[in-house]
């Protein structure tokens, strides 16, 4: 780490230094749900999961996403309100399509008889999932919160502090999903 | 400028202007509601979580008191039993259904609702911002929405009490298949998903509140603040906030897994089961998975609870026998070896269920070295206090009282690390007078030194030292006539949670001692009612504190007003110059820490 970095640290806002911290939480709960899945993964009648197609759409619509959140935190800090409300309303859209491709994969899953029944990773998707989505869920309400008040009411003071606190939770949204993506393509056997 | 007569509005010179929008906090308009019920002042809030957790362990004390009246009385009828709580104590005995009921919730009401939440949330929220010297929080919202939450889960714990088929009752660690099964029993039923419920919003609450402590402790210290400044309450505050916000997650995820389970016929921890002659569908699930998950937490809990009181024992034996701590940076090593080896030892918990012999050496050989940091600090107490001019305030007497019960209830956790001797003590009486001493009576003491010392802070009203005296000493006396004993029925193998032991004849040798066990433990109850009563008592009849720091105490805390408004210091936040520990030093009894270091001072930290 070098000199600067160190002072940027030091002079965080203390409403970031708490995102960061609450992240290692989440990180942390789904630690344990994954250290669980491969605990499981070693009894009997373990049975993988093949992840249906539309997962990897959820995927390249994340990832689209944070492309667009970027956006929107550069619109913001150059202060163009009209591309900042543009992508901040496409990142949400983004959002709300990756929740219903979930639902979609999810449905797909269940329909291929990978159900609560009997044993194996699938039980584990719906949950690991479940929760990942729900924070997405979150995120969404979120942004929609920010797109709506940067319609109504007048700024006091001009802070960068939110938006900068909502990309960084909608970035670790979507590094988390890619973890959970890879960890059930590799260690679940689901290509 | 007078060295030795420094009060506050002088400090205020030499201090720094804090971040500006804090210091709007003053001027709001507070209605009797923003400034009671959903206060976000720190100081507040943390009054909320002391007489909320104060409710609780009311509670969780009363029940205890009714299984001991089973227990040393198994063949007694209370009529007075079956009035309040009718066919749980059919013709005046407690049903065995409801015996487990009461064992679990006193077990985790105390544990969570008290312990953690009454402990550290009021300590952590009273004393950060005041020993750092910050207005309020990183974030005062959160931090009112981490009491509201520990209100709801305790809303939820509350009427799970009411439910027709009784609270949850498989044991304060709700080991699966049990508690996964409805048809396990009575207590499975709705008062097993109420608990889940609760313990779920319980752990939203105890999250919020730890990342405002770890953001408001590495980032809202005012100048000259240094980390190694920092009174040993707040580094011990951060450390267990450090251990819930990693381990709390866990138990979530545990608890997730175990409702779908419950309700949703998932296979998590469940595996060819038979109950009540019902074969059920449910296959490769593990039931020790649970324990990992479960455990995972539970060891770190263990430490979430004990620090906070080690902190505060710390700072007040210290301050009461006009001494420097011993051993600042030991001190800091020792918090700092036991919370990353809290996370490093679950599985003793586990040596009997089938973990692997090799597997379980390791974790003996890591429980064992707890034991390293632990007398680190039990040595360093003992020296700070050694040759003090102790003034023997019930704070201190409790103080002392916690260091006396931390040696005794430590001890016997070397006989439960190893995991050959494990396999006799486990699920014994043994492990219950372990964690009763070492972990809860010890964290009680420490909380109850944390109340005295501080009470005056919180509400500008000194608590009655008589009723005080006696309360410590039935504590002390109580605590250990109580759970000694436990040793020794623990040792001739009487197991814990068994509600009659007249059918075993092993197990019969001790129905006087029980009888013993359970007077005591009805006269220690009415000597923490002594307390409560004095608590509220002195909030609005107490002597009045008439000077800023009546304990002649070095910390920040004291440089504020007697009775602070939100935002603690009336002027600028007091810049810091020295460590919190300059007591006795140069002919001076003590030196704040707003005090600059003078040309002629000998170097000490």
């Amino acid at each position: 780490m070098s000199m600067t970095n160190k002072m940027e640290q030091k002079r965080m806002h203390p409403h970031k230094f708490t995102l960061w911290v609450a992240i290692g939480s989440l990180l942390m709960m789904f630690a344990g749900l994954t250290s669980a899945f491969i605990v499981k993964s070693n009894q009997v009648n373990w049975k993988p999961v093949a992840m249906p197609v539309w997962f990897t759409i959820s995927t390249i619509l994340m990832l689209l996403s944070s492309g667009t959140m970027q956006l929107a935190l550069k619109g913001f800090r150059e202060r163009v309100m009209r591309n900042y409300r543009l992508w901040m309303w496409v990142t949400l859209g983004l959002g709300a399509a990756f929740v219903a491709s979930q639902w979609i994969g999810f449905q797909e899953l269940w329909s291929k008889q990978v159900t609560f029944q009997g044993a194996g990773a699938g039980q584990f998707l719906y949950v690991i999932f479940g929760l990942h989505a729900l924070h997405v869920i979150a995120g969404v309400i979120v942004l929609l919160v920010m797109a709506i008040r940067s319609f109504v009411g007048s700024v006091k003071s001009y802070n960068t502090v939110p938006v900068e606190i909502a990309a960084t939770y909608w970035h670790f949204v979507d590094l988390l999903w890619i973890y959970l993506f890879v960890f059930f393509w590799v260690v679940g056997g689901g290509q | 400028m007078n060295e030795a007569v420094k009060t506050s509005a002088a400090v205020s010179e030499g201090a720094h202007v804090a971040h500006p929008h804090e210091q709007a906090h003053e001027h709001h308009h507070e209605t009797f509601v923003s400034k009671y019920i959903f206060s976000m002042d720190h100081k507040t809030i943390g009054k909320q979580f002391l007489i909320t957790g104060i409710v609780w362990a009311i509670i969780g004390g009363l029940f205890s008191v009714l299984f001991r009246l089973q227990l040393g009385y198994p063949e007694e009828s209370f009529p007075i039993l079956e009035t309040f709580f009718g066919e749980w104590a059919k013709g005046g005995q407690i049903q065995p259904e409801f015996y487990y009921g009461l064992v679990t919730i006193h077990g985790t009401v105390l544990v969570f609702f008290v312990l953690t939440a009454g402990l550290s949330g009021t300590f952590a929220n009273l004393l950060i911002p005041l020993q750092v010297g910050a207005r309020d929080m990183a974030s005062p919202f959160l931090n009112m929405l981490s009491y509201w939450f520990f209100f709801l889960a305790g809303v939820v714990m509350l009427s799970s009490i009411f439910v027709h088929t009784g609270p949850a009752s498989g044991g304060w660690t709700m080991y699966p298949p049990l508690s996964a099964l409805r048809q396990a029993g009575d207590g499975q039923k709705l008062g097993a998903d109420l608990w889940l419920i609760s313990m779920s919003l319980f752990i939203i609450s105890s999250l919020l509140g730890g990342l405002n402590y770890i953001a408001t402790i590495l980032n809202m210290r005012t100048k000259g603040m240094s980390m190694t400044r920092l009174p040993l309450p707040i580094w011990a505050m951060f450390f267990t906030a450090v251990l819930g916000v990693l381990s709390f997650p866990v138990l979530l995820s545990g608890a997730i897994l175990l409702l779908f389970d419950r309700n949703l016929g998932t296979s998590f921890y469940l595996s060819d089961i038979v109950v009540n002659g019902e074969i059920l569908p449910n296959e490769g699930g593990s039931a020790i998975l649970y324990q990992h998950l479960f455990w995972f937490l539970g060891h770190p809990e263990v430490y979430i609870i004990l620090l906070p009181a080690m902190g505060m024992v710390s700072e007040i034996l210290s301050v009461n026998s006009r001494k420097p701590i011993f051993g600042y940076m030991a001190m800091l090593g020792s918090l700092f070896a036991i919370c990353i080896l809290a996370f490093l030892v679950w599985a003793h918990h586990m040596f009997v269920t089938g973990l692997n012999p090799f597997l379980g050496s390791v974790f003996v050989l890591l429980t064992l070295l707890i034991a390293v940091p632990s007398a680190i600090k039990v040595f360093n107490w003992i020296t700070t206090i050694w040759r003090g001019n102790i003034r023997f305030t019930p704070a201190t007497l409790f103080a002392i009282g916690f260091v006396s019960l931390f040696i005794s209830g430590g001890l016997t956790g070397i006989f439960l690390g190893n995991s050959t001797i494990d396999i006799h003590l486990h699920d014994t009486m043994f492990v219950v007078a372990h964690f009763h001493i070492v972990m809860g009576v010890a964290s009680f003491f420490g909380m109850f030194a944390g109340v005295y010392h501080w009470f005056p802070k919180m509400f500008g009203r000194y608590l009655n030292n008589t009723m005080a005296y006696m309360h410590f000493w039935v504590t002390m006396i109580g605590s250990y006539l109580i759970f000694w004993p436990m040793h020794y029925q623990g040792l001739a193998g009487v197991p814990r949670r068994y509600l009659d032991k007249r059918g075993w004849v092993s197990f019969n040798d001790f129905a006087d001692l029980d009888k013993m066990i359970t007077v005591v433990s009805i006269v220690v109850f009415a000597a923490q009612l002594l307390f409560v009563f004095n608590f509220f008592y002195s909030i609005f009849k107490g002597r009045k504190v008439r000077t800023a720091n009546p304990w002649g105490a070095n910390t920040l805390e004291w440089t504020t007003p007697i009775r602070p408004g939100h935002g603690n210091w009336e002027g600028d936040i007091p810049e810091v110059h020295r460590w919190p520990y300059d007591y006795g030093k140069d002919g001076r009894e003590f030196i704040p820490q707003t005090e600059p270091v003078g040309a002629q001072e000998t170097k000490s930290h």
